[in-house]
């Protein structure tokens, strides 16, 4: 398998704060790779460093091989690397629909199509990847008066609907209740077989992570403490330190 | 209201469009003495809905959209004399060189003195924002009130356009009912250009991304929108018609000056917002209804008020800003939505049983 995105020595700081340090690890194309480590460990400041949020300090991000630590936010997204955010984001005042719609990717756009309509086919696809993720029927309310778990839902749908080629999720299952985690992890296991979307996920629930990845990173203090298969990672003594702390 | 959910014209629709046309065409025959003041309406209404692509439909509070105003007035008027006469000598005469335009060069002025303002002022809108869209929220209200602000005083300083004695607009070459009929044309005209171009600009990807602008931008950024494209292009329609409101209001007023009327920050440049607000921001409607409102409240307060027709306006604007945020079609939206098509939908999906196969 060939990485897809492969970080080498990053490191950020935040004033005296480092909260990357010499980080490195390999996306490979096709998987499912975790991203885990207790709170303040630095895990949404590496994901903000790959999809371009701040710059970094030194080392090197690619992504197919292609260096993109100097890109911008979209032009990186347009690339076909999206990122949900750990606080639900979604356009509260418009409905399900057009946050849907305007999700559709806009790699190549011309600037005459800027006022083009939606064409029968988008629409379609939108309709069917929201009764995918089970909002068919709220598609025309405001996303804003869904629950916080619905507005996850519709979150991840709208980054199906952009067809990217990697998918950063930022605590997918947080403030989701039981029943819909389930739901939740049997519908990223098939994004990722079956549309083909590689995923990189941090995530606190350590059920799900080890239920979902193939492999997983562990950091602690901005440093990268383990890496291996979730079970190595489970009976690593050093993971296990680091959430409970050492005595 | 949704790209989804397109619908038909409905009859009543149909009718409500044709009532407002009719009104517009017999207005200036039925009541030919407030011809001044139906035309004023009509400048209101494409005011309040230019206003309203920035505020209203991209979530970007701008108080200097007068600034356009102000420059298609005087680009139209340097453009409709430097066809005849020298622009400098003409204003430092103020009155002195006899000036006489002829039939024709004055309506081929004022054709082209209206197409200069408007893709002037979309050249402006371009360089403008270029510069204030890296300012958000207030900062970018500021931003813009002070450009409004400089450039009322800069052309206040620049001789060559009359400084702050302003400028005296060309004569219309005609009787004073066939002026006001043909100022009037113009403003109806542009007016409902505006709000059709509108229309159809709101009903498909424009609309939504400014949307999304307004719900969340470093969402849309992240999404890989081009939210840049998108904002000039928003502000620059504004300045296009903007321009052409300009142009025609400076020749309809008759003499030009910076403060008072190209570049009134304090009374236009606030009325677009409030009519804005007090119609319903972020709605197509909202805007020609609030201006409606907002004008004849106004023309009755300076009638039947005379003396406390500020404080009467300023009671309007707080008890909208405290008691109705979301102006009138805001809150109808909230006590009807299913009338503005937000519903829970009875079906589970587009096809039934046989869609979630396919999804699967």
């Amino acid at each position: 398998m060939t990485n897809l995105i492969e970080v080498s020595g990053v490191s950020k700081r935040f004033g005296g704060v480092v909260a990357n340090s010499q980080i490195s690890l390999k996306v490979p194309e096709g998987s499912i790779t975790g991203l885990i480590g207790p709170n303040g460990s630095g895990k949404t400041t590496l994901f903000n460093s790959v999809v371009g949020y701040h710059p970094i300090d030194e080392g090197s991000i690619t992504f197919e091989g292609r260096e993109i630590s100097n890109l911008r936010v979209q032009q990186i997204a347009r690339l076909g690397m999206l990122r949900t955010f750990q606080q639900t984001r979604i356009y509260g005042k418009m409905n399900c629909m057009d946050n849907m719609m305007i999700s559709v990717p806009q790699r190549q756009m011309p600037l005459a199509r800027m006022f083009s309509k939606f064409p029968r086919e988008v629409i379609e696809r939108a309709e069917a990847i929201l009764e995918f993720v089970g909002l068919y029927q709220k598609r025309l309310l405001p996303a804003g008066s869904l629950s916080f778990g619905q507005q996850k839902l519709l979150e991840f749908a709208m980054a199906l609907i952009n067809e990217p080629k990697v998918l950063l999720l930022d605590e997918p299952t947080a403030g989701i209740n039981p029943t819909l985690i389930n739901g939740l992890i049997d519908r990223l296991r098939h994004a990722n077989q079956d549309f083909g979307i590689t995923l990189f996920v941090i995530e606190h629930n350590m059920r799900v992570i080890m239920n979902l990845a193939d492999n997983i990173y562990c950091l602690a203090h901005g440093e990268m403490l383990a890496h291996g298969s979730p079970d190595e990672i489970q009976d690593d003594q050093r993971v296990v330190d680091a959430y409970l702390g050492a005595h | 209201m949704t790209a989804a959910g397109r619908k038909r014209a409905s009859p009543a629709s149909i009718i409500g469009h044709a009532a407002i046309l009719v009104f517009g065409l017999a207005a200036p025959f039925v009541f030919p003495s407030y011809t001044f003041q139906i035309a004023m309406l009509w400048i209101m209404i494409l005011f309040a809905l230019t206003w309203d692509i920035l505020g209203g439909q991209m979530g970007y509070n701008s108080l200097g959209n007068i600034l356009f105003f102000g420059a298609g007035m005087y680009i139209s008027a340097v453009v409709q004399i430097s066809l005849v006469y020298d622009v400098a000598a003409y204003t430092s005469a103020f009155g002195a060189v006899k000036v006489d335009f002829t039939t024709a060069q004055y309506f081929t002025g004022i054709g082209l003195g209206i197409v200069a303002a408007a893709l002037a002022c979309t050249v402006f809108a371009v360089i403008f924002g270029s510069m204030v869209f890296g300012l958000r929220g207030p900062y970018f209200a500021i931003g813009t009130l002070g450009v409004a602000l400089a450039a009322g005083e800069l052309v206040g300083g620049w001789d060559y356009v009359g400084g702050g004695s302003g400028i005296s607009m060309p004569v219309y070459p005609g009787e004073p009912e066939a002026r006001s009929l043909f100022f009037y044309t113009l403003c109806f005209v542009s007016a409902i250009s505006t709000f059709v171009f509108l229309k159809w600009a709101y009903s498909g990807r424009f609309k939504t991304t400014i949307n999304a602008i307004r719900d969340d931008e470093e969402k849309a950024e992240a999404m890989g929108i081009h939210t840049v494209r998108y904002k000039i292009v928003a502000w620059g329609i504004a300045a296009f018609f903007l321009g052409i409101s300009g142009a025609i209001f400076g020749n309809m007023a008759g003499f030009i000056e910076p403060l008072e009327v190209a570049f009134p920050t304090i009374t236009f440049g606030i009325f677009m917002v409030v009519m804005s607000l007090l119609g319903g921001k972020g709605t197509l409607w909202g805007p020609v209804l609030g201006a409606t409102l907002f004008h004849i409240i106004k023309e009755v307060s300076w009638t039947y008020l005379l003396g406390w027709q500020w404080v009467a306006l300023g009671t309007l604007i707080i008890v909208n800003v405290v008691f109705f945020q979301q102006g009138i079609l805001g809150w109808a939206q909230e006590k009807w939505p299913a009338f503005f098509g937000i519903v829970v939908d009875d079906k589970l999906s587009a096809k039934g049983a046989v869609a979630s196969e396919a999804a699967e």
